[in-house]
């Protein structure tokens, strides 16, 4: 049962990239391919391809290519990609509070050490209840308090649940950062560094598993896909993004492939299904059904697309509270 | 008596004209001192352009830091225009003629400062523009933009309104001044002449901006306030933020106006016109509106205080007890409960030497406790601040930030004084008319016979 959920899973993610490949080469290249010169011969084999507004072209396979980047438009990554509601849960049960998640992302998107984009707090509810990892991404709320007071429309909600941001938009007026009731968000106060990890440099995230293509993309790279909102620039507010263009190719969030033990799970809700960093796939609210899935400080109304599921029965040492410096 | 009236009502005239373009002591020292340190602020500003915010104190838990709280102070203060122009209009108050167009010198130059401080924020102000380009209206900083353009454009309005039979009178009867400010006059009174439409027309106006100005005047501070009362933290999201922004502003305004109106009245020989009166009734607002303002913080503080939620009770325990205890204290007993008790008594209130420093202890606490109603709650979210980078768990302000807030008080103070070089400090008409109508002792004119505190005539030939 679970490997047929698995394979009709990955076929589906594999036509999902097949189509959005061939959808954004059609908008983008197919009025060149179509009008290229005759005179060049083509392989004979005939493709067709389907465009964004759904109609079908026929072209030649020779003259349509595959780019290593899809190509998305910038109205298209304002609206995110069709049919997905993108979902991510966290299993406090199983983190151990390693920190990798953190490690992964800073190296996915170039962040120096410090800059926590996902972090890993230690929480402990009141005085005599038992402490546990807390890791915080930002929540994706599906009514955020942050693209509502947002001016200018830097920062705003994708069909497919993300909440992004746009710095090339963005004034810096920081209201977004005080509207948020969880301090998901960060400002580049000064230039912000664009760090080169690499494999050596003592993470145990290897390069394949994470961010293998991102990692060549030059940020001056006028060409290079507009959804990679995580280019910092100084004078903008950032924050995690749930991978944008990692969904786009169908791959996990890097925090979620960089997790040491299996504790995030990231899917689309709308097919009912998380997967793992070890690939498995499971029913969403069969997960949170079992393991009485609940949401971060659900009275606050802001809805978030972050689930967490308790941490009951702990596989791993509680944090020291007397380690953190907690308020309460 | 008749008789006696017209000659008080020609001094008035005659005084009031000479006080135009005069110089005050040491003129030369305080513009150019006020002018260094606005343009060591600018210097500053470009400073942080280039280096980006992180010259500043803020970082990303205190996001918000000087320049906001100065934006919040500067749009309070303009409330003065609004109460000393409209309310005391509608309720019939004679004394207030004196006091009307320095009201809304001191709002005028306030909104203007209240536009900048948001700019000086920002982390591309060179991307303003997007505001129109892309402005989304559910957003309380686009309502704040159109409250504060509306309310300065409204300001504008109603001080060139009464501006215009003064320019009539300069252009009729002012001599030796330059070719220019003779050009600027004539421009300016737009052909006045005082027939009888004319003045119905233009008292027509001014009770309509009156009326207008009431409410543009209340909006654009209580949408300073949903701009962190519409907000998700502890402290700021209560409902009674925006009547807290707008008494404590019509408090700060009221102690703002007695401070530059002793100002003008030593710096332009004023003493005829600008009299005990004038203090004594603007102490007794001052009196009222701490009063009612120590009752706003009673319930902002004290009903939080007494539920003592989890989060309210960190904050507050901060507030109070801890880091910000002092600068707390000091704006709760020092620029509330002390001011209350010293403007009781009318010895304090009506003399001019101890009620300016009452003033200034008001407005120093009103600018505290602007530091404090956006600071602390920033240090208290929801989810704790553990691990932090250096500097990030505590906000303390950078020497640019200083540098540029400090700006932002001297180009406030040099805006007016600029604008009372060309302009008379009092409007001249209506002084005259209430004299006419009510005698001098109504509008709180004194020493009229003394001529030791009158101006002195150069530029001015009968």
């Amino acid at each position: 049962m679970k490997a047929e959920d698995n394979n009709s899973r990955r076929n589906f993610l594999r036509m999902g990239m097949i189509t959005t490949a061939t959808a954004a080469v059609a908008g983008i290249g197919l009025s060149k391919v179509l009008s290229k010169d005759k005179a060049e011969k083509g392989s004979g084999e005939e493709v067709k391809v389907l465009s964004a507004d759904g109609k079908v072209f026929v072209a030649d396979s020779s003259h349509l290519k595959l780019k290593t980047h899809t190509p998305v438009t910038n109205a298209e990554s304002r609206i995110g990609i069709p049919g997905k509601k993108f979902v991510m849960v966290i299993d406090l049960a199983k983190c151990e509070g390693c920190g990798k998640c953190t490690i992964a992302c800073n190296k996915m998107h170039h962040l120096p050490k410090q800059r926590e984009w996902i972090k890993v707090l230690e929480m402990q509810d009141s005085h005599d209840s038992a402490p546990y990892w807390f890791v915080k991404p930002c929540f994706h709320c599906d009514n955020p308090p942050c693209t509502k007071v947002c001016p200018v429309d830097a920062t705003f909600k994708r069909e497919d649940g993300i909440v992004a941001i746009d710095n090339e938009r963005c004034i810096g007026c920081r209201f977004c950062m005080a509207a948020c009731p969880y301090s998901a968000r960060v400002f580049n106060w000064s230039e912000p560094m664009w760090v080169e990890y690499s494999a050596k440099q003592g993470d145990t995230t290897s390069k394949s598993t994470c961010c293998s293509k991102i990692e060549d993309v030059d940020p001056t790279d006028n060409d290079a896909p507009p959804e990679r909102f995580f280019e910092s620039k100084k004078g903008c507010v950032e924050k995690c993004d749930f991978c944008p263009h990692m969904a786009r190719e169908g791959k996990l969030p890097c925090c979620v492939t960089g997790c040491g033990k299996d504790a995030i799970y990231f899917g689309d809700q709308n097919e009912d299904a998380v997967t793992n960093k070890s690939g498995q796939t499971v029913s969403l609210s069969q997960l949170l059904e079992d393991k009485a899935g609940y949401r971060f400080m659900e009275e606050l109304g802001t809805k978030p697309r972050v689930y967490y599921l308790p941490p009951v029965n702990r596989q791993f040492p509680k944090p020291d509270m007397k380690n953190s410096e907690s308020k309460s | 008596m008749e008789h006696n009236n017209q000659k008080l009502v020609e001094q008035v005239e005659r005084e009031l004209l000479s006080t135009i373009g005069q110089k005050y002591k040491n003129e030369r020292f305080w513009i150019g001192l006020l002018t260094v340190i606005s343009l060591f602020g600018v210097g500053a500003w470009i400073y942080q352009l280039k280096r980006g915010l992180g010259v500043t104190g803020m970082r990303d838990y205190v996001s918000w830091g000087l320049y906001i709280a100065l934006l919040f102070f500067f749009v309070g203060i303009s409330l003065i225009g609004a109460l000393v122009s409209s309310v005391l209009r509608f309720t019939g108050t004679k004394w207030r003629y004196p006091l009307l167009r320095i009201a809304e010198a001191v709002t005028l130059s306030a909104i203007l400062f209240a536009g900048v401080m948001p700019v000086l924020d920002m982390g591309h102000p060179e991307r303003l523009y997007y505001l129109v380009t892309n402005g989304r209206i559910q957003s309380p900083i686009l309502w704040d933009v159109l409250a504060i353009a509306t309310y300065f454009t409204g300001s504008l309005i109603y001080f060139y309104l009464p501006l215009v039979p003064d320019l009539a009178l300069m252009r009729d009867k002012l001599t030796g001044i330059s070719k220019f400010r003779v050009w600027l006059n004539k421009f300016m009174a737009i052909n006045w002449t005082g027939t009888p439409l004319q003045h119905k027309l233009l008292k027509r106006a001014m009770g309509i901006i009156s009326v207008v100005i009431l409410p543009c005047a209340i909006s654009v501070h209580t949408i300073s306030a949903w701009l962190i009362a519409m907000t998700m933290r502890t402290g700021w999201n209560t409902s009674i933020m925006g009547p807290y922004f707008v008494f404590g502003a019509l408090m700060a305004g009221c102690a703002m106006m007695i401070l530059v109106m002793a100002l003008l009245r030593n710096g332009y020989r004023l003493q005829h016109y600008l009299g005990h009166t004038h203090f004594d009734k603007l102490g007794m607002l001052l009196l009222a509106l701490t009063a009612f303002y120590l009752y706003l913080n009673i319930n902002k503080y004290g009903v939080p205080a007494y539920n003592m939620q989890k989060d309210e009770k960190e904050f507050l325990d901060d507030l109070m007890f801890g880091r910000y205890k002092i600068p707390f204290w000091f704006v709760q007993i020092g620029g509330l409960v002390i001011p209350i008790i010293l403007l009781s008594f009318k010895k304090i209130r009506s003399s001019i030497r101890y009620i300016v420093p009452v003033a200034a202890l008001v407005m120093v606490g009103a600018i505290v406790n602007r530091y404090l109603i956006v600071v602390p709650n920033m240090l208290h979210p929801f989810v704790p601040i553990q691990h932090p980078l250096p500097g990030y768990d505590s906000y303390n302000p950078t020497w640019i930030e200083w540098a540029i807030s400090t700006a932002g008080f001297t180009g406030f103070i040099l805006f007016i004084i600029l604008l009372f070089k060309p302009f008379p400090v009092i409007t001249i008409w209506e002084t005259m008319e209430s004299v006419e109508k009510n005698g001098v002792d109504e509008v709180g004119l004194e020493y009229m016979s003394n001529q030791k505190y009158a101006p002195r005539y150069e530029n001015y030939e009968n």
